[in-house]
């Protein structure tokens, strides 16, 4: 059992392009923002340029609410490279909005990871200064 | 079997395949030079010499072109694996080229092994960050299947002590003679990314591999047979490793062809274009790079109900003398894994060496037809071949 920590090595650190800096700024203001067709409203994610529900290109930010539940998760234990301590465990979060993202579980022992649990945004900076959207579970959240 | 005249890849035939030695590493040679012994050894295997080529695929294509002399010459750098292939044929098909060179190598690239391996390892800003690698994208839609339909852990370990036993029983494999393995040993084996334990992931390994194709009228004068093409496909959701790899992921269209499912659209319609049906299908070169994804495919494919792959493999059907033989070099688990379309090629050679009927292990007497498939869940994209031993 081994409780989940923010990754302190040097890990990768994310190299935005023009389409995704707005979210890596966002993260930085510690804001979970996310991409809305104006056509359609789907809520989309990573950054795009067109809506992948119907096609729209009218793409405006919208600040999450930062709660959801995890789709799926891997308990990780040979780490892409030695920066990562293991086992850390990287999670499918659906957000309520309806859209999903790739992080990694914080804030509970590895063991707790399981596919319902409801999550929150939980915002750390890594070596080099970048600020990721990590996923703790819902503070007050039933055992 | 009603096999159609009119399959649309059937005019075109691979004459010449070559697997140089696997290896964890070769000291010494690096990835051209293993692409070009791989090309040699296709050559030489169909008896033609670098003059008779009058098209090269793969990333080195360039080089082979210039190094071989045989100037000017069609060329695609196309490295996917089986959609390098299908250009190849419409190139021979189109009239663009007669003999078609696909080759391919990987030495001298994995050195620093304390993390994964190079191609294992996107950079992208979505992922990275959060230490994904390939073996991690595959793990999270195998979890969620396991979490939907309950699938027992000895079902997937069945699956890697299957096709790793392949490779222990073949001269040829990286880990010849390093088995048997038991369901017990796959579980044993420390995890990597669950459910994955180490031995349910391909291996990593340097090698090269090489094929040539050609018109089926100029194939016919070749030895040994020639094997004919009959359909293909190749289809994807996405970019790979970048967006989450929700096994639910579909597209504005069918909403229930869904990520689970990748493949089934492009089997079911080269089944049909081949005139074939499931039970024709003698030998299934499934590209195995973690051991859920064989499951998902067989059910994808419709050789078995959704939900139902576990029950599937657990009884015999996927070994050696089962119904429906799976991956039977080892595969990428046991057989080699070198980088990017090197490993592709591999499956599609073991299909031509079944069909030959000259496989050095598990030749299935009698084969036919052969399902050669690359790609998979996580990387968002799959692909495919029906290959048989008659002509059309």
């Amino acid at each position: 059992m081994t409780y989940l920590e923010p990754q302190l090595g040097e890990i990768p650190a994310p190299v935005a392009q023009a389409t995704t800096k707005p979210f890596w700024e966002g993260c930085a203001e510690r804001r979970l923002l996310f991409l809305r067709c104006a056509s359609c409203g789907y809520a989309l994610h990573p950054p795009a340029v067109a809506c992948s529900h119907c096609g729209g290109r009218q793409l405006a930010w919208e600040q999450s609410g930062g709660r959801g539940t995890v789709y799926s998760w891997t308990r990780i234990w040979r780490p892409q490279t030695p920066a990562f301590v293991v086992p850390y465990v990287a999670v499918i979060v659906e957000l309520d909005e309806g859209w999903s993202l790739v992080s990694n579980l914080i804030g509970c022992d590895s063991d707790e990871a399981a596919i319902g649990m409801r999550v929150e945004v939980d915002f750390h900076a890594i070596a080099g200064g970048a600020v990721l959207p990590y996923f703790r579970p819902l503070a007050g959240r039933s055992p | 079997m009603s096999r159609r005249p009119t399959a649309p890849l059937a005019d075109v035939a691979i004459v010449g395949v070559h697997n140089t030695e696997q290896a964890r590493h070769l000291p010494g040679k690096d990835s051209m030079s293993v692409a070009f012994e791989a090309a040699h050894g296709a050559l030489s295997d169909a008896g033609l010499t670098p003059f008779d080529v009058d098209g090269v695929a793969g990333p080195l294509s360039s080089d082979f072109i210039y190094q071989t002399g045989i100037a000017p010459a069609w060329y695609t750098h196309n490295a996917v694996g089986i959609p390098t292939l299908l250009e190849s044929v419409f190139a021979i098909q189109s009239g663009m080229a007669t003999v078609v060179l696909v080759l391919s190598g990987t030495a001298g690239r994995y050195t620093a092994r304390e993390a994964t391996a190079p191609w294992t390892r996107p950079n992208n800003e979505m992922v990275e960050p959060f230490g994904m690698f390939t073996a991690t994208q595959f793990a999270l839609v195998a979890q969620r299947y396991l979490y939907e339909y309950g699938v027992p852990a000895e079902a997937l370990a069945t699956v890697a002590a299957t096709i790793r036993n392949n490779g222990h029983v073949n001269p040829d494999a990286l880990y010849y003679g390093k088995g048997p393995y038991t369901p017990q040993d796959i579980l044993a084996s420390r995890l990597i990314a669950e459910p994955y334990h180490l031995l349910d992931c391909a291996s990593t390994s340097e090698g090269g591999a090489a094929l040539i194709l050609a018109r089926a009228d100029v194939a016919q004068n070749a030895s040994p047979r020639p094997v004919y093409l009959l359909a293909g496909g190749a289809e994807q959701f996405g970019p790979s490793y970048r967006y989450p790899p929700r096994l639910d992921l579909h597209g504005r269209g069918d909403h229930d062809l869904t990520l689970q499912f990748l493949g089934r659209r492009i089997f079911e319609r080269a089944l049909g274009q081949a005139g074939l049906v499931h039970a024709d299908v003698d030998v299934l070169e499934l590209y195995d790079p973690f051991s859920f994804e064989i499951i998902r495919q067989l059910e994808a494919f419709g050789f078995c109900g959704v939900g139902e792959g576990g029950d599937f493999v657990l009884d015999g059907t996927i070994g050696p003398g089962g119904r429906f033989p799976v991956t039977t070099d080892g595969g990428t688990m046991s057989f080699g894994h070198p980088g990017e379309l090197t490993q592709k090629l591999q499956r599609v050679i073991r299909g031509v060496q079944q069909l030959r009927g000259t496989c050095r292990s598990n030749q299935k007497p009698g084969a036919e037809i052969a399902l050669c498939t690359g790609g998979g869940s996580g990387p968002l994209f799959m692909d495919l071949l029906l290959l048989s031993a008659a002509p059309p």
